[in-house]
C-alpha cells in the first residue's frame, strides 16, 4: 500500500468518525447522568435538516451550524420533559423521539432535497499541516473536526478533575444519595440531556454542511444508533469513545479502501460493515456480564422522582 | 407549578382514556400545523383522516395497510409483554419479503397449488431466522436487543438493496433495481377482483384470534406476561426465561416475515428497494397505542394505516409532502407517552399538599 493511499484513508477515517465522536460524547454525558436517550438518530436528523435549511436560506454556514445545535437542543428538551419531568419510560420516549425526528426532518427538508451548497471548507493549520502524512491526516480538516477534539479534551478533563464531573457521575450512580447531599438531580439530568441534544444536532450539522454538503431523507444512516453502541463499547470512558469512533469510521470507509486496492465488491454489501461491526462489538463487550455491570452507571434508564 | 403524585394503584380508566386523549392532542397539533402551513385546519384534517375513507375502495385500501401493520404489531406485542424490546420488525419484514420473494422467483414458473403456501412459509421462516439472530445475541451474549435489532434492520435493508441491484434484478428490466413481476401462481388471491385487498387481511385476523387465545388462555401466554412483569418472579417460579425470550422473538419474527412476504406477493407483486414504508416501525406505535391488547391493536393499526393514506391524500390535494405521515406517527407516540403518565400519577398544583396521600 503506498503512502498516499494510507494518508487518504486515515484522513477519511477521521472525517467519517467525527459525527460518531460528537454523538457518542453527547450520549456519554447523558448516560453518565443516568439518562438513556435512544433518540439520537432523530436529533441528528433534525440537526442535519435544520442546519442545511438555515444555511440555504441565510447563506451562512455558521448560522447553519448554530441552528443545527439549537434543533438538537429543542428535540432533547422534548425528551427531557417527558423522560425526566413526566417520568415516562426512557426507552419508549427515545424511540418516539427518533420516529418523530425522522418524520419532522423529512417533512421540513422536502423542498431542499437536491439543493447544492458550498460546504464548510478545510482549515489548514499553518506549519503543522505541511508535515508529511500527519499534516494531512490531523491538521487539514474543517473546523468542526478540531471542535470535536476540543470538546473531547474538555470532557476528559471534566470527568477526571472537576467537581462537575463528579456530580454528573453521582447523579447517574445513585440519584437518591446525590439528592440527599444537596445535588440538584433534575437540573443535572436536564443539563446532561440538553448537552447530548446539542451534540447530536452538531453532528447532524456536520453531516449536512461539511461531510456531504446536501440534505437527503434519513441521511444519518443509523449513526445515532451506532453511537449508542459505541458508548457501551467504550465502557462509558471518554478516551475510548474517541478510539471507538475512529475504528467505526474506518469500518464505514472500507469500500474506499478496497476500491483503492483494486477489489470490486458490491457497495451494498460493504455498507453492511459498520452495522455488523456494531453487533460484533456488542457481542464481545456484553458477554462479560459482571464487567459490563461494573462499568454501567447504576441508575441508567431509571426515572428519578424527588420525594416530597 | 404542577407536581406529580403517585396514585395508590394504576388507573384503569386512564389506561383506556390515554390513547383517546393522545389522538385528540395529535389532531389539535396537526390542525395547528396545517394552519401554519396556510391551509384551513378543519378542511385539511378532513382530507387527511376522513376523505380517504369516503368510499368502499378507500376502506379496502385501508385493509391493504392494516394487514401488514397488524401482523407486525401482534408479534411485537408478544415481545413487549415479555419486556423484550424488539425494534426489528422492519428488518424481519424485509427479510421475509426478500427470502420469500427469492423462492417465489425460483418457483414461479411452476403452476402448482402448493407453490404459494411454500413461498409464504419461506418468508415466515426467513423473518423468524432474522429474529433468531437477535435472540441468540441476547441469550448467549447478553447483547442489548434494542441495538442489535436496529442494526439487523439496516443490514436487512442493505441485503435487499444488494439483491435487487444484483442477483435478483430482472434481466429484462432495463436495469431498474427491481425483480421480475411475480406470476399468478405466487400471488396472494384477492378478496374481490376490483380491489387490491388480498386474503392477507383474513390471515391477519386469524392470527389476531390465535394470539388473543395464546395470551389469555395458555400457559405460554401467562409465562410471557410474568416474565415481563417481574423477571425474578418468573425465574423463581421455574420458568425457562431463556426459552421464553426465544419464543417471544421467534413468534414476532415469524409474523413480521409473513407480513413481508404477503406484501411482496400481494399489493407489490415484485421485489423493489421500497417494500416497506416503515411498517415495522409504525407497528411499534400500534402496540403502545393498542395498549398491548389484540383488540386494541386492531383499532390502532387502522389508525396508523390511515396515516399512510392521509399522507398520500394531502400530497395529492394540498401538495404537501407525503412525509407528513411520519410526523403524525411521531406526534401520536409522543402524546401517548405524555398522557400515559396519568395512568400512574395524578397532576396536582405544587403548592397544595395533602398529608394523607403523601407516602
Amino acid at each position: 500500500m503506498d503512502i498516499d493511499l494510507l494518508t487518504n484513508i486515515l484522513f477519511a477515517t477521521i472525517r467519517t468518525g467525527t459525527p460518531l465522536v460528537l454523538i457518542a460524547l453527547g450520549e456519554l454525558v447523558c448516560e453518565k447522568a443516568g439518562v438513556l436517550n435512544l433518540g439520537q438518530e432523530g436529533m441528528v436528523l433534525m440537526g442535519a435538516a435544520t442546519g442545511f435549511i438555515i444555511t440555504v436560506v441565510t447563506g451562512s454556514l455558521w448560522l447553519g451550524v448554530g441552528a443545527a445545535m439549537l434543533a438538537g437542543l429543542f428535540m432533547s428538551l422534548l425528551f427531557g420533559f417527558l423522560a425526566i419531568s413526566l417520568v415516562a419510560n426512557q426507552v419508549a420516549t427515545g424511540l418516539a423521539l427518533t420516529i418523530f425526528g425522522i418524520g419532522l426532518s423529512a417533512f421540513l427538508g422536502t423542498e431542499y432535497v437536491g439543493v447544492g451548497i458550498e460546504g464548510i471548507s478545510q482549515l489548514e493549520i499553518p506549519l503543522l499541516s505541511s508535515l508529511p502524512v500527519i499534516g494531512k491526516v490531523l491538521f487539514s480538516h474543517d473546523p468542526l473536526v478540531y471542535l470535536s477534539w476540543g470538546i473531547f479534551a474538555a470532557l476528559y478533563f471534566c470527568f477526571r478533575r472537576t467537581r462537575l464531573g463528579l456530580t454528573i457521575r453521582a447523579v447517574g450512580e445513585n440519584p437518591e444519595s446525590a439528592n440527599a447531599i444537596g445535588m440538584r438531580v433534575m437540573l443535572v439530568r436536564y443539563g446532561a440531556v440538553l448537552f447530548g441534544g446539542a451534540m447530536a444536532g452538531l453532528a447532524g450539522g456536520y453531516l449536512s454542511l461539511a461531510y456531504t454538503p446536501l440534505w437527503s431523507e434519513g441521511m444519518s444512516a443509523g449513526r445515532g444508533w451506532i453511537a449508542l453502541a459505541l458508548v457501551v463499547f467504550a465502557s462509558w470512558k471518554v478516551e475510548r469513545v474517541l478510539l471507538g469512533a475512529y475504528l467505526f469510521g474506518a469500518a464505514s470507509i472500507m469500500h474506499l479502501v478496497l476500491q483503492g486496492l483494486g477489489f470490486s465488491v458490491s457497495p451494498n454489501l460493504l455498507s453492511m460493515l459498520p452495522y455488523i461491526a456494531t453487533i460484533v462489538v456488542l457481542m464481545i463487550i456484553s458477554n462479560d456480564t459482571i464487567k459490563a455491570k461494573l462499568n454501567t452507571p447504576l441508575a441508567l434508564g431509571q426515572p428519578y422522582r424527588p420525594q416530597i | 407549578m404542577l407536581r406529580l403524585e403517585r396514585r395508590p394503584s394504576d388507573s384503569k380508566l386512564m389506561m383506556a382514556l390515554s390513547p383517546v386523549l393522545a389522538i385528540v392532542l395529535t389532531l389539535a397539533a396537526g390542525g395547528t400545523l396545517f394552519s401554519v402551513l396556510g391551509h384551513a385546519p378543519g378542511q385539511a384534517l378532513y382530507t387527511f383522516f376522513i376523505a380517504p375513507l369516503t368510499d368502499l375502495y378507500g376502506w379496502t385500501e385501508l385493509g391493504v395497510k392494516v394487514a401488514p401493520l397488524m401482523l407486525c404489531a401482534l408479534g411485537l406485542n408478544f415481545c413487549y409483554r415479555a419486556r423484550v424490546w424488539n425494534i426489528g420488525a422492519e428488518g424481519q419484514f424485509i427479510m421475509g419479503g426478500l427470502g420469500g420473494g427469492w423462492i417465489a422467483l425460483e418457483l414461479m414458473h411452476l403452476n402448482d397449488i402448493w407453490i404459494l403456501p411454500l413461498v409464504l412459509l419461506a418468508g415466515t421462516v426467513c423473518g423468524m431466522a432474522w429474529a433468531a439472530l437477535a435472540a441468540w445475541l441476547k441469550t448467549h451474549f447478553h447483547a442489548n436487543e434494542v441495538l442489535t435489532t436496529i442494526m439487523l434492520n439496516y443490514i436487512a435493508l442493505n441485503a435487499l438493496l444488494y439483491a435487487v441491484h444484483g442477483p435478483l434484478m430482472d434481466p429484462d428490466g432495463f436495469n431498474f433495481p427491481e425483480s421480475a413481476l411475480f406470476t399468478e401462481s405466487v400471488t396472494m388471491p384477492l378478496i374481490h377482483e376490483d380491489y387490491r385487498l388480498s386474503i392477507s387481511l383474513l390471515l391477519a385476523l386469524l392470527v389476531l384470534a390465535v394470539m388473543w387465545t395464546l395470551l389469555t388462555r395458555t400457559l405460554l401466554g401467562f409465562q410471557i406476561s410474568v416474565l415481563g412483569e417481574d423477571e425474578k418472579a418468573a425465574r423463581f417460579a421455574g420458568f425457562r426465561t431463556r426459552w421464553l425470550t426465544w419464543m417471544a422473538l421467534l413468534v414476532s419474527g415469524a409474523l413480521a416475515g409473513l407480513a413481508g412476504i404477503a406484501e411482496v406477493t400481494g399489493p407489490l407483486g415484485q421485489l423493489s428497494p421500497h417494500i416497506s414504508p416503515g411498517y415495522g416501525y409504525a407497528a411499534i406505535i400500534v402496540v403502545f397505542l393498542g395498549r398491548m391488547h389484540p383488540l386494541g391493536i386492531l383499532f390502532a393499526s387502522m389508525l396508523l394505516g390511515l396515516t399512510y393514506m392521509g399522507g398520500e391524500m394531502v400530497q395529492m390535494d394540498l401538495t404537501l409532502p407525503k412525509s407528513i405521515t411520519g410526523l403524525f406517527q411521531g406526534m401520536l407516540l409522543f402524546f401517548l407517552l405524555a398522557c400515559d403518565v396519568l395512568i400512574g400519577y395524578r397532576i396536582l398544583p405544587a403548592s397544595r399538599q395533602n398529608p394523607q396521600t403523601a407516602n
